[in-house]
């Protein structure tokens, strides 16, 4: 150690270059801040913009009528119902499949160069436009498909049982690639306490595995859910851009969705039917937002520290 | 030590006894290889629709390429399908596609990495536990949505009065790109955050210790370590913008164009696609083929852009465990 000295006139402040390089990085702070709100500017700006058109259409009418070509009589009911059924139907097969093929992944497949094909396969479908699960789904699920003379897929017609089975398996990577990363969250000492208690490899799944991965499994096939719930693309490949001015009550009937008919009058030249589709984003939106706001209460809530 | 012993009545099974007891085990349970077979049914459904979408972009594109040369495909520019005479040059719905995948990634790359940058390296926890969330959200918007802001605040209410009528016509490249771009600055901004979150620290602190600030920190330290992270990133956003069709099919046009000029009018491929999905080609003619053959040209493209993103994430993973 130095011997102490008199106070000089030392200062930690820098001066010069250094000082210019600290003043950048203090400016860089706002800058980049900035860049990051702009994003976050233009949702709510959509959000306002798209109120302020629509929110004047918004009535009991809207949600009980059936579509029309005088845009104030035109409503959301067959959308409406077609979407419930579509949805529900895309639910009932998504998720067993998803838990199913993810469990099967981690737990159950051998270790071999089979599995690590399915794994990669699954990754490469995420990728895959959701056009092109429209075009799977036109050729194998609305005209029919057959190998070798056999019919193996009957042809269904642009219904919505062909429209849940595309959007089934358009989701199907999500949430596959979901649950996987659940199941791997389950710590496995509690694998293998369960099997060395004598349970078997599916009791222990069933038991422990699945009711742990269960709030990462959920997150999962709601966000999942949400985009199913706003895809038109591929729903318009399969045909389903019909006048629908019936209610649907079963799954062999031709249908429309919320997004689809939002699409529709969007492409519509007179103002009121845009006010129509602002309208109808509204209701979209409330329902794609708040799903994904579940999924992130859901997520946060079980989140592991 | 005696009574330990006392406790353990049955010696220990070992080799084919324990085999033998395990498999009876298994055998009391006969509901369990049903489970078991139907978990394989599961796994087997994403390679059946691997080879499904294959198949039938293969079929159908062969019988196009039955009526329409290769040559006149690949080596013409014109894509004139609906009027005599039609022609089937893919080239100028390419140049559709990527006039919008310039424009949005000179939009989304810059604000997509500053946001990158910001949630990484400045932000506090607890700024970042809100900002994230609400970049996320803009992930979840339908595309459906963004092609109607598109159209109608891009194009109507920003667009054309700033630049004139006469210079922006109504569907153009240039709203389709703006909005694809806040569309994927999600992805590009998530991802490459955890590769620069992966970036060890002792990095970022060797650094300050030799006196750099914050941003010379996160550019000249943090980026180039998670550059891998951050090519990866960019290539799935990239084969989200190729992919993607209400944006384009509303915002866009549909008037097939060579040009890379952000203010034209273009159809890209997915929004060709679209075109033959609303209308309703009969199967066989060569309108339905078409529709094919580009969605085959479509599927490589994506193909391979997500194919050299898996192999990057995988790579920079190995690099740091």
């Amino acid at each position: 150690m130095a011997t102490p000295s008199a106070p000089t006139e030392f200062s930690l402040r820098a001066t010069g270059r250094v000082a210019r390089r600290q003043a950048l990085s203090r400016l860089s702070r706002y800058v980049l801040l900035g860049a990051t709100l702009i994003a976050v500017f233009v949702l709510i700006y959509l959000a306002i913009d798209v109120v302020r058109t629509g929110w004047s259409r918004i009535s009991m009418d809207f949600f009980t009528n059936y579509p029309s070509r005088r845009p104030l009589d035109a409503g959301l009911r067959s959308s409406l119902l077609g979407w419930v059924w579509l949805m529900g139907a895309v639910i009932v097969m998504a998720i067993p499949l998803a838990v199913g093929t993810a469990v099967f992944v981690e737990e159950f497949a051998p270790k071999n160069r089979l599995t690590s094909l399915v794994r990669l396969n699954i990754s490469n479908l995420a990728g895959v436009p959701s056009i092109i699960y429209g075009i799977l789904g036109l050729a194998v699920f609305v005209r029919g498909f057959e190998l070798l003379g056999i019919t193996i897929i009957p042809a269904l017609g642009p219904t919505i049982l062909a429209g849940a089975l595309t959007l089934t398996l358009m989701i199907l990577p999500m949430t596959v690639i979901a649950s996987v990363e659940a199941i791997r969250q389950v710590p496995p000492s509690i694998r293998d306490g369960s099997l060395a208690l004598g349970a078997t490899r599916w009791q222990t799944v069933w038991f422990h595995i699945l009711p742990g991965a269960m709030p990462g499994i959920m997150t999962g096939v709601i966000l999942a859910v949400a985009r199913a719930a706003g895809e038109t693309a591929a729903l318009i490949m399969i045909g389903a851009f019909a006048f629908i001015a019936f209610d649907n009550t079963s799954l062999n009937e031709s249908f429309t969705t919320v997004p689809i008919q939002v699409y529709n009058w969007t492409t519509l030249p007179q103002e009121d039917f845009r006010k129509n589709a602002a309208a109808g984003i509204i209701v979209l939106m409330v329902l794609v937002l708040g799903l994904n706001l579940i999924a992130v209460i859901i997520r946060e809530r079980f989140r592991r520290t | 030590m005696a009574q330990l012993q006392a406790q353990r009545p049955r010696p220990a099974l070992h080799g084919a006894e324990l085999e033998a007891q395990m498999r009876r085990s298994f055998l009391r349970h006969p509901g369990e290889k049903v489970i078991v077979a139907t978990l394989w049914l599961c796994g087997t459904i994403s390679l059946i629709t691997t080879l499904l979408i294959i198949e039938t972009l293969f079929v159908e594109t062969i019988d196009f390429f039955r009526e329409v040369s290769i040559s006149e495909f690949f080596f013409t520019t014109d894509w004139q399908p609906l009027f005599e005479p039609q022609s089937f040059g893919i080239w100028e719905l390419v140049a559709g596609t990527l006039n919008v995948l310039l424009w949005s990634l000179a939009i989304a790359l810059p604000l997509g990495l500053a946001a990158a940058i910001y949630l990484s390296e400045y932000a506090h926890p607890r700024t970042r536990s809100l900002l994230k969330p609400a970049l996320e959200a803009l992930a979840g918007v339908p595309t459906v949505v963004y092609a109607f802001f598109a159209l109608t605040v891009v194009t109507e209410d920003i667009l054309r009065p700033l630049l004139g009528d006469d210079r922006v016509p109504i569907f153009n490249a240039f709203s389709a790109s703006i909005v694809m771009a806040i569309m994927i600055l999600p992805t590009i901004a998530s991802v490459s955050e955890d590769a620069m979150s992966n970036v060890p620290r002792e990095l970022r602190e060797a650094a300050y210790g030799l006196g750099s600030t914050r941003l010379e920190v996160a550019t000249r330290v943090v980026f180039p370590a998670a550059l891998s992270g951050i090519i990866a990133a960019v290539l799935l956003a990239i084969a989200r913008v190729i992919g993607e069709t209400m944006i384009v099919a509303i915002a866009a046009g549909s008037t097939p164009n060579l040009t890379m000029n952000p203010l034209a009018s273009v159809q890209t491929m997915t929004g060709y696609m679209l075109q033959v999905g609303l209308g309703d080609a009969a199967r066989g003619t060569v309108d339905y083929t078409s529709l094919f053959a580009v969605a085959s040209t479509l599927f490589v493209f994506t193909f391979f852009t997500n194919v050299a993103a898996t192999m990057i994430i995988n790579r920079f993973r190995e690099a740091y465990e």
